[in-house]
């Protein structure tokens, strides 16, 4: 069974606002095809000030499925149409104090139930804009799709180009089987054949790992560039990356925003602790600030 | 109350009298039964007797018939790649739409290298067409892998008469026998079935061991090669402890044949029928005259498994889904779409299975809850209004799909 949060199982077993709002005038309908499940948001919008005052669901699906669809009537109730409309899949996930990575398109699935709600409010026909494909990678929850349209925007060849774009199989490796099936496809369309030999292409890489041992200033510098490299991908999920200290070859991070509390942080930090030693050649450990012993914060407040 | 478990497809609980047999092989016995001294002489001769349990069982003419493996899936994967290394000028497979993934993921792969894979389909109860699957048997067809019962609805199909067909083709038969051993008796010496797999942890044997018939003469070449361990068809240490356990599970098996398919039945039955008579929009799946005695899948309309599974957990009752959302692939399950039931009913499909331990009262309980966790998941669903399912509910509720 799916190791789901608390929160998770309180929204499921007790769900909140479930049946048709009476009078709704913004209804949204939406479902995911990767796991059939759909969804119904009926929302009772003021004319004058676009304000939700109540906002019901109806879901056909799993339990995950149905505490997202209770929780963001939870979170939207109260708000304008427009802050409503900034609600994202995030949000809805972080509420519930994460799902599990084969289960956050549950939260996908409530966001675009709300923007076709919206659209329907306003007259406006909503198209939907991310296609789902099967998850390939649960380390880093990405699928199928998404590797597809990255290997041909980027001209891919390896497992490893996979990785430095998408993160997929930047974890435990189980997955580049499939990842190479994908690249194997998307070359044999491109009149070219797969060879895991091949030559990385020119990936998003930083520097080459150098000789000489670092000093501590050019590894806290080095450290921070590679921290600011991986910060868009981050930031592109809802969440963040900052430094805090970096005592001898450990170095204390702060993860932010969606990435605090999510369930793949400690995946995340692997990763990036992976790319600190692919780019300064040796060995250095990322650990979260919270797990810093006391005597080295009292050189952190000393530091400032 | 006690926890009720109706999920023994999935696994069964260790018989205790399998433990006990079991035990002295970790602690006194563990010698390797190839030594020669005391801590092993009683081991070689503990591992013949339990070969003989499993002979008998299975109604084998030989007990050197019987290979012990780890699981179902080593015995499925070194048939399946025996008949192809024994026969290479054959390039193709015959098997069914709804095997276990066992079969089906290899023969994936196994189409990626070239071989070419034909996949019977099942009609709306689970039945095959065995005048489709007459007219693909050829000299280029290396093995037919059929399973015996299926997993998810319990449907047995007609394997020893599609071994005839096959065996008059000159083709070689295999059938993943994991759900059926045990549960139905079998006298394989009376088959043309050349190859069979079972597995102990659906017969209360433990998990990790597994066994592989394999007729007198039919032609093979083994997946593990080393030791001359099982006559050096399958090499590697013998995992004694629990070869001895399946022995006994299969021992005790034997003795419950009966017990199974009158007792273990009537339970089955009465379940069905109380779920069936007391909530409305449901059906039972799979071929209902033709089936296994402990198995019965229902799909409940309009809602899905996992919400259903999880408010029966809650309730204390296991059981399991073959709804997309309970599988780590989130992929519906192919036994459902295979008898193409539709989604809306697929997706709420809940497979009850019992085992010897259960008992009428534990489903007379399922009986109390079950409505009222249905009635509970249609208030939330948009395929639901009050008392029944909306007017044409498919179209009433069309959803955009990304």
């Amino acid at each position: 069974m799916w190791d789901y949060s608390d929160k998770v199982k309180e929204h499921f077993f007790n769900p909140k606002n479930a049946g048709a709002v009476a009078g709704a005038n913004a209804i949204g309908e939406v479902g995911s095809i990767s796991c059939g499940d759909a969804l119904r948001l009926t929302l009772l919008v003021n004319d004058k000030t676009e304000v939700i005052e109540d906002a019901g669901f109806q879901t056909f699906g799993c339990g995950s499925a149905i505490a997202s669809s209770s929780v963001l009537t939870e979170i939207i109730k109260g708000l304008t149409l427009d802050e409503a409309l900034k609600v994202t899949n995030q949000d809805i996930a972080k509420e519930l104090d994460g799902l599990p990575p084969e289960k956050m398109h549950c939260s996908v699935m409530g966001r675009e139930a709300l923007q076709a709600a919206v659209a329907n409010y306003r007259g406006e026909e909503w198209q939907d804009d991310h296609e789902e494909g099967a998850l390939v990678c649960k380390c880093f929850a990405i699928d199928a799709v998404m590797i597809e349209e990255m290997v041909w925007a980027n001209k891919l060849r390896t497992v490893e180009d996979v990785t430095n774009y998408t993160k997929a199989g930047g974890g435990c490796a189980a997955c580049h089987e499939d990842i190479e099936a994908i690249l194997e496809r998307v070359l044999r369309e491109r009149g070219e054949t797969f060879d895991p030999n091949a030559a990385p292409v020119e990936a998003p890489i930083l520097a080459v790992a150098e000789k000489k041992p670092l000093t501590n200033l050019q590894r806290i510098k080095k450290i921070e560039e590679v921290l600011n490299s991986l910060r868009p991908q981050l930031m592109a999920d809802g969440g963040d990356v900052e430094l805090v200290e970096v005592v001898g070859n450990t170095a204390y991070v702060n993860m932010t925003g969606a990435c605090s509390g999510c369930q793949m942080a400690s995946m995340t930090i692997a990763g990036i602790q992976q790319r600190l030693m692919e780019v300064l050649g040796e060995f250095i450990k990322v650990v979260p600030a919270s797990q810093m012993p006391k005597s080295e914060l009292v050189q952190v407040v000393a530091h400032a | 109350m006690r926890d009720i478990y109706l999920d023994n497809n999935a696994t069964t609980k260790v018989d205790r009298a399998v433990v006990d047999a079991m035990i002295p092989y970790f602690t006194e016995q563990f010698g390797n039964p190839s030594s020669i001294h005391r801590f092993a002489d009683g081991v070689a001769k503990a591992i013949k007797k339990a070969r003989s349990q499993v002979q008998e069982i299975l109604g084998a003419e030989h007990d050197s018939e019987v290979i012990f493996t780890s699981c179902g899936t080593e015995s499925d994967s070194t048939a399946i790649l025996s008949a192809l290394k024994c026969q290479p000028s054959r390039k193709e497979i015959i098997t069914t739409a709804v095997e276990h993934a066992a079969i089906l993921n290899l023969c994936d792969a196994l189409e990626k290298d070239g071989y070419t894979i034909h996949r019977l389909p099942v009609d709306r109860c689970g039945r095959l067409n065995l005048e489709a699957y007459k007219s693909m048997l050829s000299d280029n067809v290396a093995i037919v892998s059929v399973m015996w019962a299926n997993n998810e609805t319990g449907t047995i199909f007609p394997v020893e008469e599609m071994a005839e067909m096959a065996h008059a083709a000159g083709v070689m038969f295999h059938t993943d026998a994991v759900q059926a051993v045990g549960k139905i008796p079998m006298m394989l010496q009376d088959t043309k079935i050349d190859m069979l797999s079972l597995s102990g942890h659906k017969l209360h044997a433990p998990k990790g061991i597994g066994v592989l018939y394999l007729r007198r003469g039919t032609r093979f070449r083994p997946l593990l090669r080393g030791g001359h361990q099982e006559r050096g068809r399958r090499a590697g240490t013998e995992n004694t402890a629990s070869i001895v356990g399946l022995g006994k599970a299969c021992e005790l098996a034997l003795e419950h044949m009966e017990f199974e398919n009158t007792q273990v039945k009537a339970m089955r039955d009465r379940l069905e029928r109380g779920i069936v008579e007391q909530i409305p929009h449901c059906f039972v799946t799979g071929d209902l005259n033709n089936r296994l005695p402990n198995t019965t899948d229902i799909a409940f309309e309009y809602i899905e498994g996992e919400a259903i599974l999880m408010l029966l957990n809650k309730a204390g009752i296991a059981a399991s889904s073959g709804s997309a959302c309970t599988s780590g692939s989130l992929e519906p399950s192919h036994v459902m779409r295979a008898m193409q039931i539709p989604y809306t009913a697929a997706h709420g499909t809940i497979r009850f299975s019992f085992s010897r331990y259960n008992t009428m009262s534990e489903v007379d309980e399922v009986l109390k809850v079950m409505p009222d966790i249905v009635a509970s998941l249609r208030r939330l669903s948009p395929y639901w209004d009050g008392e029944g399912p909306v007017a044409n509910p498919e179209q009433a509720f069309q959803p955009t799909y990304a």
